[in-house]
């Protein structure tokens, strides 16, 4: 009796061995590597660069607004009726390599950079828990001088250099560190050091497929006026199709890297908050190959 | 002792057995496409795993949902973000038999017209579908495509009203393979 079970054993194991799946016979075990990808909708949290990058090809046109603070009252609608603008337009080369160029309205500053990713996060048989990007970029405001001799095109210069580690923990929450050295010229003080590093970061927090709530902040260190202020922002990113809309709170009035770490006044926690927008428009030119 | 010997017919017979034709492909190519008044969307995998056991007319299909590519950068992210999932839901599936499949011979030449029946799982959902399949066999040779509607509904995909004049409802798949290889035995 016993040898018939094993017999039966056997009997039912072929038959299962031929009712498993066809695809078995040809499947790999192994997992492929995925690239883990969009851990932030746009390339800027907010003000900030985020680790995201512009596929090859595409070209981003960004409209960005900042109003007055909201704390000026009704008499200045709530900020509404000071408002500030960068527009501008960055381009992905390739994949892992984006430009971009801006001017705002604010001291009529024109801005430009190159970003570049150096890890995309992965994972599978090949496991990356970060991707990190490095973000480089100058400034020159162009604005009428009120004293004497307009300095001259290198007085009136800022250069930045950023690294950006981030990571998309899981589909609702991504979080990245945004170190940056912003080196200006002449400061607006002399008393003001030239240098300024800065350590931050942002985050996004995912609410629905189309919607997140975003937030990023940027603590300067150096010497500088009192009435200068860290950087805070919070924000809704609103996706639909080619556009992303981001609305946001902020200190903020500077879009450009050296205006927002160095040049932001206002207490964020006292009520010294602007509304603003961004809103990026995508273009994909040329066609992808396939 | 003399039993065990009586055992290994069992276990042999299962290797002679699928001893039958197995077909393969791991490069079958499944497009779809959706035409609406604002925009036409493409995208392509080339990279679907395919196997037909030409004994049973039994086929299956595999695919990575990532590896569709799209010719806009920006609709392959929200194609995986927003409306198929690909966290979630990695793969897509497809089992399924062909009609009188059983009674077809690989070894002779012909362009047959068949139908195939099964389950598509796509986006975590399970749906019966029925699909015309055109086989052309020369000098041994094998190859197929086959063509057939999806509705988004169906399978629990959401268009969001700001992009229902861009995204039609229903979806144009078409699935094409060069060539079925002969899966060795194991």
């Amino acid at each position: 009796m016993k040898k018939m079970t094993i017999f039966l054993f056997f009997f039912v194991a072929n038959y299962s061995l031929n009712a498993q799946d066809l695809l078995d016979s040809i499947q790999d075990k192994n997992p492929a590597n995925e690239k883990i990808t969009g851990a932030f909708k746009s390339t800027r949290v907010i003000n900030a660069h985020s680790i995201e990058m512009l596929s090859k090809g595409n070209l981003d046109f960004r409209i960005m607004h900042r109003f007055g603070f909201v704390s000026d009252g009704i008499k200045q609608l709530f900020g509404l009726d000071a408002a500030t603008m960068r527009i501008g337009f960055d381009y992905g080369i390739s994949d892992n390599f984006t430009v971009g160029i801006g001017r705002s309205t604010f001291r009529k500053e024109l801005d430009a950079f190159v970003k570049t990713r150096l890890l995309q996060q992965t994972k599978g048989t090949k496991n990356i828990p970060l991707t990190i990007a490095l973000a480089a970029g100058a400034t020159v405001w162009t604005e009428p001088y009120a004293g004497a001799a307009k300095p001259d095109f290198s007085d009136r210069s800022a250069f930045y250099f950023q690294i950006l580690a981030g990571r998309k923990f899981n589909s609702f929450f991504s979080f990245q560190l945004s170190p940056i050295i912003v080196h200006t010229n002449m400061p607006l003080s002399e008393e003001d050091d030239k240098t300024i590093f800065a350590l931050g970061g942002g985050g996004r927090i995912k609410i629905s497929k189309r919607m997140a709530i975003t937030f990023d902040y940027h603590h300067p260190f150096g010497n500088q006026n009192v009435s200068f202020t860290s950087p805070t922002s919070i924000g809704v990113d609103i996706a639909t199709g080619g556009h992303v809309f981001q609305l946001q709170f902020s200190n903020a009035t500077g879009m450009n890297e050296r205006a927002f770490i160095t040049q932001t006044t206002g207490n964020f926690l006292r009520g010294d908050i602007r509304f603003g927008f961004n809103l990026s428009r995508m273009f994909q030119l040329g066609k992808k190959s396939w | 002792m003399k039993y065990i010997l009586l055992y290994i017919p069992f276990l042999i017979l299962p290797f002679f057995s699928s001893g039958q034709l197995k077909l393969f492909t791991k490069t079958a190519v499944i497009s779809f496409s959706s035409k609406s008044p604002l925009e036409n969307i493409e995208a392509r995998n080339k990279n679907v795993l395919s196997v037909w056991d030409v004994n049973t007319g039994r086929v299956e299909f595999s695919l990575l949902m990532r590896e569709f590519e799209f010719k806009k950068a920006l609709m392959q992210e929200h194609f995986n973000e927003d409306y198929v999932e690909s966290d979630k839901y990695p793969k897509a599936f497809f089992k399924g038999v062909i009609d009188g499949g059983n009674t077809l011979s690989t070894e002779a030449d012909g362009i047959y017209n068949v139908t195939i029946n099964g389950t598509l799982t796509l986006h975590g959902v399970q749906r019966q579908i029925s699909a015309p399949v055109t086989i052309t066999i020369k000098n041994k040779t094998v190859s197929a495509k086959s063509e057939f509607t999806v509705a988004l509904a169906d399978f629990n995909i959401k268009i969001p009203a700001i992009v229902a004049n861009n995204i039609s409802k229903q979806i144009k798949v078409q699935v094409y393979i060069a060539e079925y290889k002969p899966l060795a035995n194991r």
